[in-house]
């Protein structure tokens, strides 16, 4: 029953993972572009959040600034990064560009907000804290299964609209050749700020999430949250959303039953292993079909 | 020379050979975003062969080779599976290179888990500053030579190389493995001047830091990561100074805020790095003598 309780605890974890994993593996599978802003992103939201809230505002309130200064900042993101990587200069390092200034950005936004907020890590009181149920003696908590639910509807969505609407083929045709996306009548340059909406929107909303499941957060919090999506995705395939789904998932499980069973520090070696193993030998990810930057491996 | 003053050398030190190892393979275009792995298995191997107490109590003239090749070996090793992938998979590839060393070192208790090491020989700046020039007259050499014109060939155009006869994949490996033995390199030598080595020091930020040093010096001279790592341990330093000088506390607190902020400029403004082939003409040949003929 323990054991169950604990699958229960690292599918919601699981959950927060997935969103970052997919916002990981949208910017990677249309941009070939490794986006470290996302812990940053996913951080400030939920710093903002507890803010906020701490500040007396509603959460609700509260959580709408937070997503509205990850998007925003996600967009000026957009302006420094992606934007000066369609300069050629024609060498290998050249798709390290966005990489450089996207970690510049991390360091940036870690450090305004260690110097408003400092380092110590803060209680959020959540309104529902309290809300759960149980059935036949494993606890569900009722913020965590939303999430949860919220998570795959929103990726479901997400998968819709890159299939279905004309965005979609816009953004697809993007991820496999921009150049010849150009020619056929893509605006690129109004198409790519929409790839870092979303993602400033899934990190904005994962972040909210955990502050809200797990009613902490720290300058330091987006860090681990990334380093496990990025595990997630590359399991899962780099640019496969239903791939960062189920990645996002198992690495969530990984980590409660091991931590469960041996302590937190032995389960990384097993699992970055996979990791490499995947990354040089089987890139597309576990379960093979990509949807989004095909022809990139 | 005050502590201080020291202090600031020795990382600077560090940071310089450090460097060179994530700029060796850079500069034939392959990104190494795990440079902390290298380092920590230099670091451990060394404390454990030269401490006293609970290692074997070499010298650390024996030591400090003994971990920089043995640490070239493991990257020599590693250097087959990840130059399989490119790119965003190379540097992830190397992310999780390091995740691995740390997680098995965090596990060893043979040194110390996740408690640390010590390392018992202390050395001051006499084995560290000749190590670091050597390392830098190293690299200047190697980049002039044959193997090192290889090297930025593939840097810039890996497909022509190949078809010009270059054994690109020979060269890749060569330049991981150079830079593999200078990060076991850096380690070791970390060690005998902090005298006390734990995994939690050599993380993600780490490695990151380290790839910033070689992408904003420049990866197409030597130059590079000599400016890219005197420009990070200088600036934080700087910012501090005036902070202090002025009493303006918000340059004391904003200084690696400030620090993101010229990162993200000189992406904008200068993408391949402080150091290019122009810049340096500009600085050592007064006079370029003008060819009437113009190529290409």
């Amino acid at each position: 029953m323990l054991i169950l309780q604990q699958i229960v605890n690292g599918l919601m974890l699981g959950s927060v993972y997935v969103m970052v994993a997919v916002a990981f593996t949208l910017t990677i599978g249309m941009l070939n572009f490794l986006n470290f802003t996302i812990p940053a992103l996913f951080m400030v939201s939920a710093m903002i959040t507890w803010a906020a809230t701490a500040a007396g505002f509603h959460w609700l309130v509260a959580a709408t600034f937070g997503m509205i200064v990850a998007i925003l900042a996600s967009l000026v993101i957009e302006r420094f990064t992606y934007r000066y990587m369609k300069a050629k200069y024609g060498d290998a390092t050249e798709h390290a560009l966005p990489l450089v200034s996207s970690l510049g950005f991390l360091i940036i936004f870690e450090h305004v907000v260690i110097m408003i907020w400092g380092t110590d890590p803060m209680t959020f009181n959540s309104p529902f804290a309290h809300a759960k149920f149980e059935i036949s003696g494993i606890i569900f908590g009722i913020p965590q299964l939303i999430s949860l639910a919220l998570s795959l509807v929103l990726v479901f969505g997400l998968s819709l609209l890159l299939k279905k609407t004309q965005l979609g083929r816009a953004l697809r045709s993007i991820a496999e050749k921009p150049d010849t996306a150009t020619l056929m009548g893509v605006d690129v340059g109004k198409i790519v700020p929409v790839v870092f909406v979303m993602t400033g929107f899934l990190c904005a909303l994962a972040g909210i999430l955990f502050t809200v499941n797990y009613q902490h957060v720290s300058p330091y919090i987006g860090d681990h949250v990334a380093t496990n999506a990025i595990a997630g995705m590359v399991i899962g395939g780099l640019g496969n959303i239903w791939g960062a789904i189920a990645g996002g998932l198992l690495i969530g499980m990984v980590e409660v039953l091991s931590i469960h069973f041996w302590g937190a520090d032995i389960i990384k070696v097993p699992v970055w292993t996979l990791m490499l193993l995947i990354l040089v030998f089987r890139p597309a990810g576990l379960f093979g079909h990509t949807q989004i930057g095909k022809g990139k491996f | 020379m005050s502590a201080y003053m020291t202090g600031i050398i020795i990382i600077l030190c560090l940071n310089i050979i450090i460097a060179y190892s994530v700029f060796l393979p850079a500069a034939a275009g392959q990104l190494n975003l795990g440079a902390a792995g290298f380092m920590i298995i230099g670091a451990y191997m060394d404390a454990y062969l030269s401490s006293a107490d609970e290692g074997l109590g070499l010298p650390i003239a024996l030591t400090i080779p003994a971990a920089a090749l043995f640490t070239g070996l493991i990257g020599f090793l590693m250097s087959f599976p990840i130059l399989r992938t490119k790119g965003v998979y190379m540097i992830l590839a190397t992310f999780a290179f390091a995740e691995i060393v740390a997680g098995i070192v965090l596990n060893m208790e043979v040194v110390g888990g996740a408690s640390g090491f010590p390392v018992t020989t202390h050395t001051e700046l006499e084995v560290l500053l000749p190590v670091t020039v050597g390392v830098v007259l190293f690299g200047f050499y190697l980049i002039s030579t044959r193997f090192g014109l290889s090297m930025r060939s593939i840097h810039d155009d890996e497909s022509v190389s190949l078809l010009f006869g270059v054994n690109t994949h020979l060269v890749k490996v060569g330049a991981f493995t150079i830079g593999a033995v200078l990060g076991g390199l850096a380690g070791a030598l970390y060690g005998h001047q902090f005298d006390y080595i734990e995994v939690q020091n050599w993380g993600i930020l780490f490695s990151i830091y380290v790839l910033l040093y070689v992408l904003i010096g420049g990866t197409q001279t030597p130059w590079g990561p000599l400016v890219g790592a005197m420009f990070f341990t200088f600036i934080p330093e700087i910012l501090r100074a005036v902070g202090d000088a002025t009493g303006i506390e918000l340059f004391t607190e904003l200084r690696f805020a400030a620090f993101g902020v010229i990162i993200v400029g000189m992406m904008v403004l200068r993408p391949e790095g402080i150091m290019t082939r122009t810049f340096l003409e500009l600085l050592f040949r007064k006079s370029t003598p003008k060819s009437d003929i113009k190529l290409s």
